[in-house]
């Protein structure tokens, strides 16, 4: 089976808000890049197009129709995946290795700002009947977790708030974060308590922004790039959507993503051979609950190896060195790929002044915000 | 109700069930708003229908003047290169009339719905609008329709700025 490789990534944003771009014009000019970038044309150089998008953020029904266009796409083989950026590459990796295609685009983007109500439309994804009567906002659900995690583990508030600091401070170093910043450990724990014990600051900001990246079988790899980053291996898993049942704890669907995700890539001991991380931190905490679960460290470890500088850039384990979303922003289905984009750059040594140096592993992970319980992760490696 | 089953098991459900409280239920209206940047090419657009005009962009390459205008070619793949009037009337491509509101019920007054290939844009390339001042009977593929403008003061930048297509041939005495 034939070994896949990202050949080209384009990306426009993250900004807080990008009025002067349709949807559709936003992800023209990130195609554009990505398209120049690999070196292809899209009317004759890619066989299947696959874009990220849910229909309730996007204010479309079946915006899949809506997509063709402006990638290229137009009476080409198209899908759209109804969920986190990083499942398009799943999908994307498995065309390819079946053989059939060698060319792949996957595209996820945000126009967080063009939705009024965002907040409305997630605490729509409760159960209708035993939450959603209750009232509140629907990020109570991460105060619970994280509120469990903390009493679990011994984690501590401040060792949480060290995660939006240091995030926040990588942000600074690249141009793709909306909300990059130089703030005290003071100033996060002296911000608004909003779901205990989840503060203001620790909690992403939603922006806007699109990625778009060029998937290519070994054989169209190498003849278009030096500089390939191949992907190892892809995994997904989906606990239960009932808030009653769940591990509040241990983000075990990431768990078993990881462990798929490492099997295909024949990562044994993900901590020494994984040389850095892109994970989810919708919330600070949940950058330490996913980290644990990676098994980036043990259990309860996550947050102690971020006091002491462990997960810095300049660390001895780089985690979200792009920023993360506290740092870029929370780009809904386009979260898994912001976290891909940094991963392909920094493995292609093209970080800019966040560059992570002796860099072969890296690995890119995703968990689909609130309420739910999927996670995805993606081993990639500038070594084939 | 299938005919191999006579009776089914329990009582049936009745809405007046429902409206009285007799059975629980949860009630919930979701709170979506929507507010869509137009963006550089539809945002162009809507600010000449304001002014009475359609306006399209051009492609130097396959030379297609599009409308609705856009920023790329979608065949070509790359930035268009300029705008371009267009002229506000053209011809019916094809058409319908529809009875139905969206929510299914019978309309008073069916709405003409027409697909017009305006003049000065390519082939095959134009305006979805309704169609008004004809008898749904009359109307013709090929047809020549002209657009009725609201009033400058009522014009906001929308489609609806438009009233609707007119036949041409009826405006000429």
């Amino acid at each position: 089976m034939s070994e896949v490789a990202i050949v080209g990534v384009g990306c426009v944003g993250f900004q807080p808000i990008l009025p002067e771009l349709s949807y559709k014009e936003l992800m023209y000019e990130a195609a554009v890049k990505a398209y120049d970038d690999a070196g292809v044309d899209p009317r004759k150089d890619i066989d299947v197009f696959v874009t990220c998008a849910e229909d309730y953020l996007e204010g479309f029904s079946i915006f899949d129709e809506f997509v063709p266009d402006q990638l290229g796409a137009v009476l080409r083989h198209l899908f759209t995946v109804s969920g986190d950026g990083l499942l398009g590459l799943a999908n994307a990796y498995m065309l390819i290795k079946t053989g059939h295609f060698d060319t792949v685009v996957l595209e996820a983007h945000s126009k967080a700002s063009d939705l009024l109500t965002l907040m409305d439309v997630i605490a729509f994804a409760l159960d209708p009947v035993l939450n959603r009567p209750l009232g509140g906002h629907p990020y109570y659900v991460a105060g619970m977790e994280m509120n469990r995690y903390l009493h679990d583990t011994c984690t501590t508030v401040e060792q949480c708030a060290q995660v939006v600091v240091k995030n926040k401070k990588n942000a600074c170093g690249n141009p793709y974060a909306a909300y990059g910043a130089n703030i005290t450990l003071d100033q996060v724990l002296c911000s608004d308590m909003c779901f205990y014990p989840l503060k203001k600051l620790e909690i992403s900001t939603p922006a806007d922004g699109c990625v778009v990246m060029v998937l290519a079988s070994e054989k169209v790899a190498e003849k278009l790039t030096d500089k390939p980053v191949w992907v190892k291996g892809v995994g997904w898993c989906t606990e239960t959507p009932n808030l009653e049942t769940r591990d509040w704890s241990k983000a075990v669907d990431t768990r078993l993503a990881a462990e798929m995700a490492y099997k295909t890539a024949k990562i044994h001991n993900p901590r020494k051979e994984i040389d850095l991380a892109e994970v989810n931190d919708l919330f600070a905490y949940k950058e330490l609950q996913h980290m644990e679960a990676l098994k980036l460290c043990a259990y309860g470890e996550a947050g102690k190896l971020t006091e002491e500088g462990v997960t810095a850039r300049n660390g001895e384990l780089p985690v979200n060195p792009s920023g993360g979303l506290l740092g870029m922003g929370y780009g809904l289905e386009a979260s898994g790929t912001e976290k891909l984009l940094e991963v392909v750059l920094q493995l292609r040594g093209e970080a800019g002044r966040r560059q992570v140096s002796n860099v072969e592993v890296g690995l890119a992970h995703a968990w689909r915000g609130i309420p739910t319980t999927t996670g995805i992760a993606a081993v990639l490696s500038n070594v084939k | 109700m299938s005919e191999k089953i006579k009776n089914y098991r329990g009582e049936a459900l009745k809405s007046a069930d429902i409206k009285e409280g007799r059975v629980p239920t949860e009630k919930c209206r979701p709170k979506a708003k929507f507010a869509w940047s137009a963006g550089i090419a539809i945002g162009r657009f809507l600010e000449e229908l304001k002014k009475a005009k359609i306006i399209a962009s051009t492609c130097s390459k396959c030379g297609r003047i599009m409308v609705p205008p856009r920023i790329y070619c979608e065949n070509c793949f790359k930035p268009t290169d300029g705008w371009k009037y267009v002229k506000d009337t053209g011809t019916i491509n094809t058409y319908s009339v529809s009875y139905l509101a969206a929510d299914a019920t019978r309309l008073k007054e069916p709405i003409l719905v027409a697909i017009i290939d305006l003049d000065g844009a390519s082939e095959g390339m134009g305006i979805i609008h309704k169609l008004g001042e004809v008898d749904k009977e009359k109307i013709e593929f090929g047809m020549k329709v002209r657009a009725v403008w609201k009033p400058k003061e009522e014009r906001v930048g929308s489609i609806t700025d438009i009233k609707y297509f007119k036949p041409v041939k009826e405006e000429t005495p």
